[in-house]
């Protein structure tokens, strides 16, 4: 009976939350372009669709996702509790699981496959998409792993981002041109609808469960990491990829695989 | 038939959202296993909350792609091939604001970021605070979105060059943060990153790309992607003054 009353609260927030799109999608294609909606019926059961798997996802959102980083946060940081005055190192199990859910999730994440495949495409083949997969994923394993380290150590955020920042400006001026807009869209696309919620409830359960942090001023911040870290490594793995193309052709005249860079 | 048809796109769908968990839910159970050695608490109830995700992403997914994507595509390129520039920039900023305003992930750290405020003080611990707190967020994150797409789309139009952009928001972002305050600095950054999932990159790049390749001159890889990067750097410029002003 909880889970049915549940049910029906979250189910009407999700209209509310879904209304505004069907109502743009609708007013622009009737009332702007004057067309005539192509399968009503079939956009009607989406529109269903849409609602009934927003309500489950928000349902098991707060009733296994959240919880879930939570409890692992709690759990990693119980040994380091006992202690009386712990150092940033005894927190080791936790930048352990900070990089191994930041690696498992991006390699499987689909969007990621999708830029991954066309960055292959747009550099002639000198960009591997397996490679740039592992570069990426490796990129936000280090990059939730040091946003770790920062809610552990109180360091302010800022700092971070403003240091990643630079890197990624200097990057950009020593890209390839084709690559800059995909390695930026890459820094969005790589925290996937699953994987936020985890993240973010990881990052605030270490920052309550560390002394000293605050989980409002400390806690967030786990998921700009993910953000910018790979724009970072996209940009690198194509450099390198093509200085070591660049390199193997000079070697081998007969390898026509690669495309020279553009400047 | 028609019936079979969609079993077999929701089974599909399904499989998708079990491939997203799969890698968490193998991370935690090693550690549990290996390095923890200590049993999950309330498992059975993680448990259902995962079916549910999992039931849950699969059949909006479904929904998505069958209704709403598709009318979303064919208007992105209706309004790409002819249309008023006016109109076309009415509706980046509608389709931006309508996708982030839907979007699970930000929903659900708007929640988070509530509750979290709430217990520091910075909000009233009562749930209509915390609702508003969450919802005035959402919404700020949601007109940032439909700027940026503002923004993508008379980039395309014009041909400026992405990363002078980019540049140029790094250095407001970093001039902001000096004078924002810490409460909101956190949940700012993270904005930037939550606002392009599910619903808002697909429909986002379908405008773009069909932007890009319907006007002359342009190149759809090159002048086609970018819009994505926008959404993800205008949220942290919004909310951080949206902090300045309140």
């Amino acid at each position: 009976m909880a889970f049915l009353a549940q049910l029906a609260a979250t189910g009407w927030q999700t209209v509310l939350d879904v209304l505004p799109i069907v109502v743009v999608l609708l007013v622009f294609q009737v009332a702007v372009l004057r067309r005539r909606l192509p399968n009503v019926r079939r956009i009607a059961a989406g529109f269903v669709y849409v609602l009934l798997g927003l309500t489950l996802f928000l349902i098991g959102l707060t009733d296994a996702l959240f919880p879930v980083g939570e409890t692992m946060a709690r759990q990693l940081t119980a040994a380091a509790a006992t202690l009386a005055a712990p150092a940033w190192s005894d927190y080791l199990p936790v930048y352990a699981f900070a990089a191994a859910i930041g690696f498992s999730t991006t390699v499987a994440e689909p969007s990621l496959i999708a830029v991954a495949l066309k960055a292959e495409e747009v550099s002639g083949g000198t960009v591997s998409a397996w490679g740039l997969r592992i570069a990426v994923a490796l990129g936000v394993a280090l990059g939730v792993a040091l946003g770790c380290f920062r809610i552990v150590t109180g360091t302010p955020l800022p700092w971070y981002i403003v240091a990643a920042y630079v890197v990624v400006i200097a990057q950009t001026f020593r890209s390839a041109r084709t690559i800059v807009p995909l390695a930026y869209d890459s820094g969005g696309v790589t925290t996937s609808t699953v994987t936020v919620p985890v993240v973010a409830a990881l990052g605030l359960g270490l920052a309550a469960n560390v002394p000293g942090r605050s989980p409002l001023i400390d806690g967030f911040g786990l998921i700009a990491f993910a953000s910018v870290f790979p724009i970072m490594s996209v940009l690198g793995y194509a450099k390198m990829a093509s200085w070591l193309g660049r390199r193997g052709k000079t070697g081998n005249k007969g390898n026509t695989g690669t495309k020279e860079e553009q400047p | 038939m028609l019936l079979i048809d969609a079993a077999t796109a929701l089974g599909r769908r399904m499989r998708d959202a079990v491939t997203d968990l799969a890698p968490i839910v193998g991370v935690i159970a090693f550690f549990q296993l290996v390095v923890l050695r200590a049993p999950f608490p309330n498992l059975a109830e993680v448990a259902v909350g995962l079916l549910c995700v999992v039931a849950g992403l699969a059949l909006f997914v479904q929904g998505l792609e069958s209704g709403l994507f598709p009318l979303g595509e064919a208007i992105a390129q209706g309004f790409a091939r002819k249309g008023s520039a006016s109109a076309l920039l009415a509706f980046a900023f509608c389709l931006g604001f309508g996708t982030t305003v839907a979007e699970p992930a930000l929903i659900a750290v708007a929640a988070e970021a509530a509750v979290v405020a709430a217990d520091a003080g910075f909000v009233q611990a009562t749930d209509a605070a915390r609702d508003a707190y969450a919802f005035n967020l959402r919404m700020v994150v949601a007109a940032s979105v439909g700027a940026a797409i503002v923004l993508g789309v008379l980039r395309i139009l014009k041909g400026w060059p992405l990363h002078l952009l980019i540049i140029g928001g790094y250095v407001i972002v970093t001039a902001m943060t000096l004078f924002a305050p810490a409460e909101m600095i956190g949940i700012a950054f993270d904005s930037g990153g939550v606002t392009t999932s599910t619903i808002t990159v697909p429909l986002v790049t379908a405008l773009g790309v069909g932007l890009a390749s319907s006007i002359k001159g342009r190149n759809p890889m090159l002048d086609g992607f970018g819009l994505i990067a926008f959404a993800s750097l205008t949220p942290i410029i919004f909310v951080l003054g949206y902090g300045m002003v309140v």
